[in-house]
């Protein structure tokens, strides 16, 4: 493969038995760690992949997070409370992952809230009602669960060791979504039109969520030769869509796809083509939410700077103390 | 493809639904404990202090969760989230154990969202605006020690419920403390600045107090907790005045309670009928 080679010719100047050692790790599909040589190029790539990931936990937190305070029961609203918890909690595993490739969390919220790493583009979308979070968790973390389980098996250790335990916790949030849509469904009139214009609004961003189709997807190959990444973006796709279609049918709504149907001779579904200048726009900045959530992430850091000061400041002091107490 | 198992079976049934998330697995918080009023037990009195718990906790969890979101670094999103459910997870014991008691038999979402504000029994306290984050840690080591006092004494509650209520509380409010201790002497021993505000947070709770020694006499526990604190932390003990009457207790709020509870009770009186 072409990217292997990029790859390859990376690692001038490296020992080659150290490029051998690393590739036949890849090879045998057994993991990198962290302290194992790698080419700058995986190192980059993974980085780059990891914070995306991580600062889509942390941006993704404030769509649904918007409803916690609203919640129209106390079961729901602990059940959401809990999500949005864990998602922060995900968020500090990744960046964790992403620190034992050398790279620094504050470092990399200020290339968030600067607008130099991206976040899923999918959380650039509005709540406006409670459906919303349901829906969320059916498609956007059936989508992320979609995306990540292969990444458990990725080549890099920590982050897919991460990735095992974020995934159980996504289909934990999954199952709560679904089963909060089942509940609606089965409620008022006004409660199944909620759900349904969900739906409606949710379905195509879902599938954009896999990212642009394969012919038009810069980073995958080389992320795929390095096994970071295992399934091409099409492929994932394909996946959803076939998965949710049962799902929708047992729910009782329609997915807006009037070119939506079972295809015997390929054995999956075929599917209308999501609006890709769409997804271009979102990711460019141009999203209905992307300024607001950028800010909301802004504004929490710089406001909260004088409590990270105080504690570095605090913890400085108790090392001097300690050091004069171990003098005397 | 076997590795996405969990997604293609979402749509059967689980045994195991009741191990989702922390604190949401449960239809009847109160399963399995013997509910039943023992003879002798003033039912109102134990109805009052019920109600007057939960809202006291409903309250504060509805302020905690404002910072989801907003918290000055990831590990104090999780802290401050964390206490928030558990604070939400005891306001659901608490009215259920209302509910059976006061003969009314409501359940823990009628409490929540279909009482006015002169309905609640919440300290005014817990109902003051989240202010920076030291106002936050401040009303939170207070309202912490203040309730684990309380809650320590009620563990010998008459009423077996309320006793186990209270006996989970303690391992969570002991933590709620520690927690918002921790960060009192950080704050007050960090940064100029932070111990401005640090102060400031302590001096601005002061007024309310009075109606906190006034409902449950903890008075000498929570000022040996802030003695103690403040100590460690390097700042001047507030002074704290003697008891000047309920507030709350009484259902006199003050102007922040009702913004908060429409806020909290939008979607379920929105919606009258419906099952979430």
């Amino acid at each position: 493969m072409a990217t292997q080679q990029a790859a390859s010719s990376e690692a001038v100047g490296a020992p080659p038995e150290l490029q051998e050692y690393f590739e036949a790790t890849i090879a045998r599909d057994q993991r990198v760690e962290p302290r194992d040589w790698m080419p700058e190029g995986y190192r980059k790539t993974l980085i780059r992949q990891v914070a995306q990931h991580a600062h889509s936990e942390i941006i993704g937190m404030q769509p649904e997070g918007e409803w916690i305070t609203r919640a129209p029961s106390l079961r729901r609203k602990a059940i959401l409370f809990a999500k949005v918890q864990d998602e922060a909690g995900h968020g500090l595993y990744l960046y964790s992952a992403a620190e034992t490739l050398g790279a620094d969390r504050t470092d990399l919220t200020e290339r968030l809230i600067e607008g130099r790493q991206k976040y899923s583009s999918i959380f650039n979308y509005p709540t406006p009602t409670f459906a919303d979070v349901g829906v969320i968790g059916w498609f956007v973390d059936g989508a992320a669960i979609c995306n990540q389980v292969p990444l458990c098996r990725s080549s890099y250790g920590p982050y897919a060791r991460a990735m095992v335990r974020i995934c159980k916790e996504e289909s934990f949030h999954q199952r709560q979504g679904y089963e909060l849509l089942m509940t609606m469904m089965r409620g008022t009139d006004a409660q199944r039109e909620m759900v349904q214009d969900a739906v409606n609004r949710w379905w195509w961003p879902s599938l954009m969520m896999f990212g642009p189709p394969d012919d038009n997807s810069p980073n995958s190959a080389a992320s795929m030769a390095w096994k970071i990444k295992r399934h091409s973006n099409d492929e994932l796709r394909q996946r959803f869509v076939d998965m949710t279609v049962p799902q929708a049918e047992k729910l009782g709504v329609t997915l807006p796809d009037p070119e939506l149907r079972w295809n015997a001779d390929r054995g999956h579904h075929d599917f209308g083509t999501p609006d890709w200048d769409e997804l271009m726009r979102v990711i460019k900045g141009d999203g209905p939410c992307n300024a607001e959530r950028v800010e909301r992430r802004r504004a929490a850091h710089e406001e909260g700077a004088w409590v990270r000061e105080a504690a570095a400041a605090h913890a400085a002091k108790q090392t001097a103390r300690a050091r004069e107490g171990a003098a005397a | 493809m076997s590795d996405d198992h969990v997604y293609l079976t979402l749509a059967e049934g689980h045994e195991d639904d009741t191990r989702w998330a922390y604190g949401t697995g449960f239809e009847d918080p109160l399963y399995g404990v013997d509910t039943a009023v023992p003879d002798g037990v003033d039912r109102e009195g134990l109805a009052a202090l019920c109600l007057a718990l939960g809202d006291d906790a409903l309250v504060s969890a509805q302020r905690l969760a404002e910072w989801t979101t907003r918290a000055p670094e990831l590990e104090e999103e999780v802290a401050l989230a964390n206490i928030g459910l558990d604070l939400l997870g005891q306001a659901r014991l608490l009215y259920a154990r209302c509910g059976q008691v006061d003969g009314t038999g409501r359940s823990e979402d009628v409490y929540a969202y279909f009482r006015a504000p002169d309905d609640f029994r919440n300290v005014a306290l817990a109902e003051l605006p989240n202010g920076d984050f030291a106002f936050t840690i401040a009303r939170l080591l207070i309202l912490a020690s203040w309730r684990l006092a309380h809650f320590e004494r009620l563990t010998a509650s008459p009423d077996p419920v309320l006793a186990a209520i209270a006996a989970k509380g303690v391992k969570e409010l002991t933590y709620h403390r520690q927690y918002a201790a921790e960060w009192v002497v950080r704050l007050g021993d960090g940064t100029e600045e932070s111990r401005r505000r640090m102060r400031a947070g302590l001096d601005g709770l002061v007024p309310y107090l009075g109606e906190l020694f006034d409902a449950h006499d903890a008075k000498t526990d929570v000022l040996a907790v802030l003695r103690q604190v403040t100590e460690a932390a390097d700042l001047p003990l507030p002074e704290v005045p003697s008891c000047q009457g309920g507030l709350g207790r009484d259902g006199a709020h003050t102007e922040h309670l009702a913004p908060l509870l429409a806020e909290l009770q939008s979607v379920a009186r929105a919606h009258p009928g419906a099952t979430w």
